[in-house]
């Protein structure tokens, strides 16, 4: 079985139909990027994978598990917050617009989760942070508070602090849109080598190198629907739908 | 205006003449001229100024200041405790509860805090006796000492107050660090605990400080209904020696020294709470 299997997934935020009906599967190890025009419904797509958005119809299970609910004698029941809390442990996520914690330093930002959601202690957790921190090239700045670090330095604690939850599974929504120019290229280097050391991965982006040489698969949405989906050579290359080639005309 | 100098003029041998400030003068004058004025009233009013620094340490004094403090920190402590609650219930997808709390916020700020005293002290002639059935049954007028009554009036009022500060202080924290704390697999209450209140904080502390500073100047009130506060104190001592201005300077003294201080500690917590 796929690590994230999509069926059927629709939204709606109030009369507006957001996904109309996603179908989906991520392979384990799979680097996946959706792309397509803003308003497609990637990013809602990617929160209802990590139960930030509740869908309407449809199912999405993650790692064998319906996302959102606890399967009982054929039955699936709605879960409690504390319950779904529980779930998201396994899912990693960074965001556009990182939301690291401002009052505690990168070093704590990272630890926060080991320690205060999996009770582990905090001396062997701080051994891991500091490592973390290493992998994403900010060693040094473990005792810098966010609003004194460049956006990509805080990127990049956001994705360490997604890994000390050691995830199954990372979605990245829209993770350098934020960003200076000059500074998108470090984090796409942390996810570049997290990618090659064979993490699962969901990433909207408008990076279309990046998702040319670092995504298995690109999945093109457009009006909450997939468009078109295959390798990068395939769909980026060498569109077939009409939607895809206009939008690749105008961001190529 | 029309210059006297020429460009070649412009020497550095110049004198230079500094903007005078007349009018700084005259009116830094007046000042202290009404302030040496209050002064020299002060020195010639008939007041005994040599008995003060007695009644300020008078026993009867020091046992209302420990009385006013001990019921503003519970009266204020009670009324931060209920005011989250009340502002969790305000922010609550139940909508009885947030129509509750809206309610309970309509009424403890809606009516007066002595008013609301005399009615928590005079409950016992309503209701003889506070019972939950089958649970306990307790006479009202046991219960309700001026005290209790000075508490519940104060701070449930605060309370009320309380709840909309703590409310703007949680609305002020955007709601990605919610998600954040979610997508680490945070719970509801850890998420509250350590990634929202504390940046609430910073929102909730000043005007939680002005609050306290008016709550121990709002123990006053409770002397209505005699309970040993500072200007209970001093009327109890100036019953007997009839230095009544004497003793309400004494006790004036120490709502300044209890005021300073409180603004003090709103600073330091305000500092540790700070942005970084």
């Amino acid at each position: 079985m796929a690590l994230v299997e999509a069926i059927g997934v629709r939204k709606s935020f109030g009369h507006t139909e957001v996904l109309r009906g996603i179908d989906m599967e991520v392979e384990r190890g799979e680097v996946v990027c959706l792309l397509g025009p803003s308003g497609a419904g990637k990013s809602t797509f990617l929160r209802c994978v990590n139960h930030l958005e509740t869908i309407d119809a449809g199912r999405i299970w993650v790692d064998g598990v319906p996302v959102g609910f606890r399967s009982h004698g054929g039955k699936l029941y709605e879960l409690r917050e504390r319950e779904a809390a529980h779930q998201r442990r396994d899912v990693g996520m960074v965001f556009q617009r990182f939301n690291l914690f401002p009052h505690r330093t990168a070093l704590e930002n990272v630890m926060e989760g080991p320690v205060q959601v999996l009770g582990r202690g905090r001396a062997e957790v701080r051994a891991e942070a500091l490592a973390l921190l290493e992998r994403v090239g900010l060693a040094e700045k473990a005792g810098a508070y966010p609003a004194q670090l460049s956006g990509g330095q805080q990127q990049r604690v956001a994705i360490a602090r997604a890994l000390a939850m050691k995830p199954k599974l990372m979605l990245f929504d829209e993770p350098t849109s934020a960003l200076d120019p000059e500074l998108v290229g470090e984090v796409l280097d942390v996810m570049t080598s997290l990618a090659r050391d064979g993490m699962t991965m969901i990433v909207v982006t408008h990076e279309i190198g990046f998702a040319r040489s670092v995504a298995d698969r690109v999945v093109f949405l457009v009006d909450g629907a997939v468009v078109e989906t295959g390798t990068p050579a395939d769909v980026l290359d060498n569109p077939q739908q009409p939607r895809t080639q206009q939008f690749l005309a105008k961001v190529l | 205006m029309a210059s006297d100098l020429r460009p070649n003029d412009l020497r550095e041998d110049l004198t230079v003449v500094p903007l005078r400030h007349p009018g700084r003068w005259f009116s830094g004058t007046v000042i202290l001229l009404v302030i040496a004025g209050l002064g020299w009233a002060m020195a010639e009013a008939q007041i005994q100024w040599e008995d003060v620094p007695g009644f300020f340490t008078h026993p009867v004094m020091l046992e209302g200041l420990l009385n006013t403090i001990v019921l503003a920190v519970a009266a204020q402590g009670g009324a931060i405790l209920l005011g989250v609650v009340v502002a969790l219930m305000r922010l609550s997808a139940n909508p009885v509860a947030r129509w509750f709390a809206v309610g309970y916020i309509w009424l403890f700020r809606g009516l007066p805090v002595l008013l609301q005293i005399l009615i928590w002290f005079n409950l016992a002639l309503v209701f003889k006796s506070i019972s939950i059935p089958m649970l306990f049954e307790v006479p009202t007028n046991v219960v309700m000492t001026a005290f209790v009554a000075a508490l519940l009036g104060l701070g449930l009022n605060e309370s009320a107050y309380m709840a909309e500060i703590v409310r703007a202080g949680l609305s002020s924290v955007d709601a990605g660090q919610t998600e954040a704390a979610k997508s680490i697999g945070m719970t509801p209450l850890t998420t509250l605990r350590r990634v929202v209140l504390p940046q609430a904080m910073r929102v909730i502390i000043p005007p939680t400080g002005n609050n306290f500073i008016n709550m121990i100047k709002g123990t006053s009130m409770a002397s209505v209904i005699a309970f040993l506060e500072l200007i209970h104190a001093a009327n109890n001592i100036s019953s007997r020696n009839l230095e009544i201005m004497e003793t309400l300077f004494a006790a004036a003294a120490w709502y300044l020294v209890m005021v300073s201080l409180a603004s003090i500690g709103q600073h330091y917590l305000e500092r540790a709470y700070g942005p970084r």
